[in-house]
């Protein structure tokens, strides 16, 4: 049997090779981009079963995250509101209280509503965070964190979308650099809050107290250095002694 | 003329020094020979046994499969390791196999490099050997991560998890030994093959054949400067790999002697593997060559003198690897650290598994001294008996290493008693079945001896042959 290879086959390995090799980068390229929370998660933004606008309940009219989402200080996890919170403004004769897009909310609390059922209103979570990650939210409120680090600018969104990936490495980020994220205990819900709002006189007083140090010595020792995010950051981390942990049972237990 | 008259009565060196050498290919065979005898394993029929060990093969292969898949559906908990023996028998069936695999590269690397002629006839099947032991290994620690699918987090790949492997765990330098000797072993079995391919490629008949050979065989015309950066290529492979016979094995050991577990934290721990493994490897090398040997004629290939050199091989390493049993008791009584001398004392004489212990001591120290007799290394049961002793007692030394020290840690509260569950015997019974049904294929596909190389050893290679005038009257007188 003669040889079947013709002669052209000489530089196909190499042609092959070739094209498999850039194959081989383009899935790794696509792969890295779309298969990680950065593509996957950020920008989900389901239908709710009422269109709560959350611009303008926690921005124009200013409420607080807490006045709804009330257990997030006391209890890992953060409660979405009963249908009896929407009730307190939007019961009988109350606020828009026959607007069709209420309906959910009435057929869980209006016993004269002819569709009433009694049953709470489905709302489409967002933010979820494996089972076998735990995330305590209380730590977090308690500690400067403020709602605005994983959950974006609620207060600018008239629906809520996922803002941040929520990925570990995501998650790491912050538990490397704390100072990256802390922030005064009563700015927690303030979502527009910048470090510029800060008065450092009383920051420096207010550190001071909790330090033990002078705080003419602290300003003195941060002269030349930027007042922003970083430098408030690392003194309420000091002066907190926060630690987050970055060993695997922090999380995974 | 003077010159052509000294010629034909020189002495063959060999002869000068007053001892013959034994020929590596028996009967005077010519290449034609050696060509017709590997072909023909491959072109031909395979003989009914290759079906009888073929089929069991394949059905424990399929057991495999069936206990990997009901092992990641249910869980590692479907195995009887726990705490205090998190390491059972799939840490010890990995090192079992992955020792098997070192014959191979001892073979074609260090005894390419220090010229020992008589590993062609033996390299190829050992690589092959290897490659399939080193298959095997790797499914035990996959496996018992635990969770398969997340087996990749053992490769720094940057990831949206930002986990980044611990560099300063010999577990990782363990993956990066073992992956290393796979894919240097994978080159070198295969450049090796590339001549021989395009042998089978030109004596293909079908299409198929042809086809697949040729592809292989990467235009091999066996021209002489395609031999010229062949051999180039070979022998730098052989350099690369030849610290890897050493390497591979010292981190394998390294899992157990960087610890702080007495009965493993030992620095005698990387040699005594690396020993234990070449022993290992020669003893199933010879398990396996044995029959082939028998079942396809071979015996004017893999002659007496291979056996013999091979069983002189186990003699010395299983002599190294009982100084070193009796060189960690000895430490451990002169160490004087009390943790030391108990679990040796655990080991020996009053723990769970003294049975075990001196099952090892006998197969791996004892049984292979019978070959410091001639008898006993031509006597082919004799020898393959005790391979599979050592076969037997390396796997043992493997299990009293692990479960024995694990099950007497510090604490008293701790101990524990370890047995494999049915799951596990039934997956270390599959991955035989993997091996062998694998490296009947191997001898049903490729050619397992390396006909190009021992064709290199032929007399009537050396270009100073003396005799090849009379050899060839002989051949024609046969011949008539």
């Amino acid at each position: 049997m003669g040889n079947i290879f013709p002669r052209w086959t000489n530089l196909l390995a190499i042609k092959v090779l070739l094209c498999a090799g850039a194959l081989g980068t383009c899935v790794v390229a696509v792969a890295w981009y779309s298969w990680t929370p950065k593509y996957t998660r950020v920008g989900y933004m389901p239908q709710q079963p009422i269109p709560f606008d959350h611009s303008l309940h926690a921005g124009q009219l200013g409420m607080d995250c807490r006045y709804c989402h009330s257990f997030v200080e006391n209890s890992p996890h953060s409660n979405v509101p009963t249908a009896q919170v929407c009730w307190n403004c939007h019961g009988p004769g109350k606020v828009k209280s026959d607007s069709p897009k209420l309906e959910p909310l009435r057929k869980a609390m209006d016993e004269n509503y002819e569709g009433y059922t009694g049953e709470p209103i489905e709302w489409v979570q967002i933010h979820k965070v494996p089972d076998y990650a735990y995330f305590n939210h209380s730590v977090h409120v308690n500690r400067g964190v403020s709602c605005v680090e994983c959950h974006g600018k609620v207060n600018e969104m008239p629906v809520v979308y996922h803002a941040k990936s929520l990925s570990m490495s995501w998650c790491l980020d912050c538990h490397r650099n704390p100072e990256s994220a802390l922030r005064p205990l009563d700015q927690i819900t303030n979502l527009d809050w910048t470090p510029d709002d800060l008065d450092p006189d009383e920051f420096y007083a207010y550190v001071a107290g909790k330090t033990g140090e002078n705080a003419e010595d602290l300003k003195k020792g941060d002269e030349g250095k930027e007042w922003g995010q970083e430098l408030i950051g690392a003194h309420l981390q000091m002066a907190w002694d926060v630690h987050p942990p970055q060993d695997c049972a922090a999380c995974h237990r | 003329m003077a010159g052509t008259s000294t010629a034909d009565t020189k002495v063959h060196p060999s002869e000068a020094e007053g001892v013959a050498r034994e020929p590596l290919v028996l009967n005077d065979r010519p290449m034609s020979w050696i060509t017709d005898r590997i072909c023909g394993i491959v072109e031909n029929r395979q003989p009914f046994i290759w079906w009888v060990l073929f089929v069991p093969a394949a059905m424990l292969f399929g057991l495999l499969m069936g206990t990997l898949v009901y092992l990641v559906s249910t869980g590692v908990g479907v195995w009887g390791n726990n705490q205090p023996v998190a390491w059972g028998w799939a840490i010890v069936n990995f090192v079992f196999w992955i020792g098997i695999g070192h014959a191979g590269t001892l073979i074609s690397a260090i005894l390419f490099l220090t010229r020992q002629k008589w590993r062609t006839s033996v390299n190829r099947a050992a690589e092959a050997m290897t490659l399939i032991a080193v298959m095997c290994a790797g499914i035990y620690p996959g496996f018992h991560v635990g969770r398969f699918w997340m087996v990749w987090f053992l490769a720094p790949v940057p990831n949206a998890n930002a986990i980044w492997q611990n560099f300063k765990s010999p577990l990782l330098w363990d993956v990066f030994a073992v992956s290393t000797y796979f894919l240097i072993s994978v080159i070198f079995w295969y450049i090796g093959l590339i001549p021989d391919l395009a042998t089978l490629r030109d004596r293909a008949t079908k299409k198929i054949p042809k086809f697949l050979y040729g592809f292989f065989a990467l235009g091999w015309r066996s021209g002489n400067r395609q031999w010229r950066h062949y051999e180039m290529a070979y022998l730098l492979l052989a350099a690369l790999s030849t610290p890897l016979v050493l390497s591979v094995h010292s981190v394998v050991s390294f899992d157990f002697a960087t610890s702080v577990v007495p009965g493993w934290h030992t620095t005698i721990f990387p040699p005594y593997f690396v020993a234990g493994a070449i022993f290992g490897g020669f003893a199933m090398v010879l398990t396996l060559m044995l029959p082939v040997r028998k079942l396809y004629g071979l015996e004017d290939l893999f002659t007496h003198k291979h056996i013999d050199n091979m069983s002189k091989i186990i003699l010395l390493t299983g002599t190294i690897v009982g100084y070193a049993y009796i060189m960690e008791l000895f430490i451990s009584f002169y160490g004087a650290n009390k943790f030391e001398t108990d679990a040796f004392h655990l080991r020996i004489l009053s723990g769970p598994y003294t049975w075990a212990y001196y099952c090892m001591f006998f197969c791996n120290v004892i049984a292979p001294q019978i070959f410091w007799f001639q008898w006993a290394r031509h006597n082919l049961w004799v020898v393959f008996i005790v391979a599979n002793f050592v076969n037997f007692g390396m796997w043992f030394e493997r299990f009293v290493i692990i479960p024995t020290t694990l099950a007497r840690d510090f604490l008293p509260g701790q101990w524990g008693y370890y047995s494999p569950s049915l799951t596990e015997k039934l997956m270390f019974a599959g991955t035989f079945g993997m091996f062998f049904m694998l490296f009947l294929l191997f001898i049903r596909f490729l050619p397992v001896i390396a006909m190009s190389e021992v064709k290199g050893v032929l007399p009537q290679s050396d270009p100073h042959f003396p005799d090849w005038k009379k050899l060839r009257e002989k051949r024609r007188q046969a011949d008539s």
